[in-house]
């Protein structure tokens, strides 16, 4: 009672069809049909080579842990869940997205740099969130 | 080789600290007050103003009585005031402007006159970082360092050390908010923040101000203080999201502003006497140093911990006790560049002598860099 909900993200028209595609269960990413390199977040040009033709198509969902920190002080909306890690994790594809780590404890023992994660997908709001958990766990 | 600029006045508001007393707007006119005293000059000389303030250039000038012919609202995070250096030097070039004020004050503890800070959650950082939980900096400017510690072999240890180091700086300086020395031990037991930062590798949160009177090298002898000669300057950005950083191990700001400073400076490493790095969290001294080339990636961490950075050491860094003892306002950049300033100058409370200086300013987290290179009029290139 009385606590805050966790923020919800407002999607642009740029951003629109990652959020689709999260809705359907997909982790969509945009590429560079000039250079071929896929990126995130999305935006309407290719940050390596400066193309604006681009697409949009669904990634794998695989990942690695790349970076995290396990935070003490909670956001609000997440007190029940301190100290909760706060990651950044590099999609098969290449692109880096922050993230949450769910399915396993989120402590420094178990949280191991370069482990493989799956996307999974949790509702906030109306849309849904991409979180990652351990490969194989799910 | 130089950018032709000097900082002829340079001061802090009366104190740093707590100051419940003052509004943001209070902390900028103090200190741009204490500046242009300090330089020799009325308000009324100032024909230039900058500064990075959520109340901007406009209102700061309107405060102080000054009509600016030239101003600059530039205002990427706490190394602001090192770019505001920069265009300063580069207007008074082009005859744009005689003598800048560049002005900070922020409210940052006590909040007095200060707005709110939150991502609209429509912005790519409201809708790829915001929703997964961070709270500010302690959990932004943090992620990359795990990853450093892994693929560089940092140590919590040596990660603690800066904190040591740095609080050796600060006991020598009476206007430093903590001063009792620390040790390793005391940085590891104290609370945790956002694993693995404690408490100790989180820079403070403080209320203050300073501010800087820019002219041309030309009238350096016009002023009661010894001039600092703004040597080089450089400055870039990275990322607005800290994790689309392209190498989580180094910052590409920090290497492209600091190789333009040291290529206008026409200097090296071998040349420096006296590093600035803004020191918002603990990893950033180790990040800053390897950036501006002073060692290999990697081995800054033991560089520090082997005693290099403290008092006696070979390269003294963070002087004043930097933004984990001393003082951070939010945007810190100006306190590190006054601090070079006074080491210039020898007034600095625990002053090294140098002759050439390198000031590296952070903003946001890991997204935007200044550095300067300030030198006395023995450096090589005035």
């Amino acid at each position: 009672m009385g606590l805050a909900d966790k923020p919800v993200p407002v999607p642009t028209p740029e951003t629109q069809p990652f959020w689709d595609g999260c809705a359907a269960g997909e982790l969509r990413l945009q590429r560079c049909l000039d250079c071929g390199k896929p990126y995130f977040y999305p935006r309407p040009v290719c940050p390596a080579c400066g193309s604006t033709n681009v697409e949009w198509f669904t990634a794998s969902g695989d990942a690695t842990l790349y970076s995290y920190v396990i935070n003490h002080r909670p956001a609000p909306g997440f007190e029940s869940e301190a100290p909760y890690a706060i990651a950044v994790v590099q999609l098969a594809e290449g692109p880096q997205m922050m993230t949450n780590i769910v399915g396993v404890p989120n402590t420094p023992e178990d949280l191991v740099l370069d482990m493989p994660l799956r996307v999974t997908f949790e509702a906030r709001g109306e849309l849904q969130l991409p979180l990652f958990a351990p490969a194989g766990a799910a | 080789m130089s950018t032709g600029a000097i900082i002829a006045g340079a001061a802090e508001t009366n104190e740093v600290g707590k100051l419940p007393g003052y509004s943001v707007l209070g902390l900028h006119v103090e200190a741009a007050v204490n500046a242009v005293t300090d330089a020799g000059l009325s308000l009324k000389d100032i024909d230039g103003i900058a500064t990075a303030s959520s109340i901007g250039p406009v209102q700061v000038a309107h405060a102080l009585g000054i009509t600016p012919r030239w101003m600059d609202g530039t205002a990427v995070g706490g190394t602001s005031f090192l770019l505001h250096v920069r265009h300063a030097a580069a207007a008074i070039a082009a005859g744009q402007a005689s003598t800048v004020l560049i002005t900070h004050g922020e409210s940052g503890r006590s909040r007095v006159g200060a707005g709110r800070i939150a991502p609209t959650m429509s912005s790519p950082q409201g809708q790829f970082e915001a929703p997964f939980g961070p709270v500010g900096p302690p959990t932004l400017f943090t992620i990359p360092v795990l990853r450093y510690m892994k693929d560089c072999g940092l140590t919590h240890e040596q990660l603690a050390y800066v904190a040591v180091a740095q609080r050796q700086w600060a006991a020598k300086n009476p206007r430093a908010m903590y001063r009792d020395l620390i040790t390793v031990d005391d940085v590891l037991a104290s609370r945790m923040v956002a694993y693995p930062f404690h408490l100790l590798e989180c820079c403070l949160v403080t209320d203050g101000g300073g501010a800087l009177v820019v002219t041309s090298a030309d009238r350096a002898g016009d002023f009661p203080k010894p001039a600092v000669y703004v040597l080089g300057a450089g400055e870039s950005a990275e990322t607005p999201l800290v994790s689309q950083m392209v190498d989580f191990t180094e910052s590409q700001a920090m290497k492209l502003a600091g190789r333009d400073a040291f290529a206008q400076a026409g200097i090296t490493t071998a040349d420096v006497e006296h590093v600035m790095i803004y020191d918002a969290f603990a990893h950033l001294p180790i990040y800053g140093l390897e950036a501006l080339g002073f060692m290999p990636k990697g081995e800054a961490g033991a560089f520090i911990a082997d005693g290099n950075t403290e008092p006696g050491g070979s390269l003294p860094v963070n002087t004043n006790g930097g933004g984990l003892s001393y003082t951070h306002t939010g945007m810190y950049g100006m306190f590190a560049t006054l601090e070079g300033v006074r080491q210039i100058r020898g007034e600095a409370a625990a002053n090294v002598n140098p002759n050439i200086s390198v000031v590296l300013g952070n903003g946001g987290m890991f997204a935007t860099v200044g550095v300067l290179v300030l030198g006395s009029a023995d450096s090589p290139g005035c």
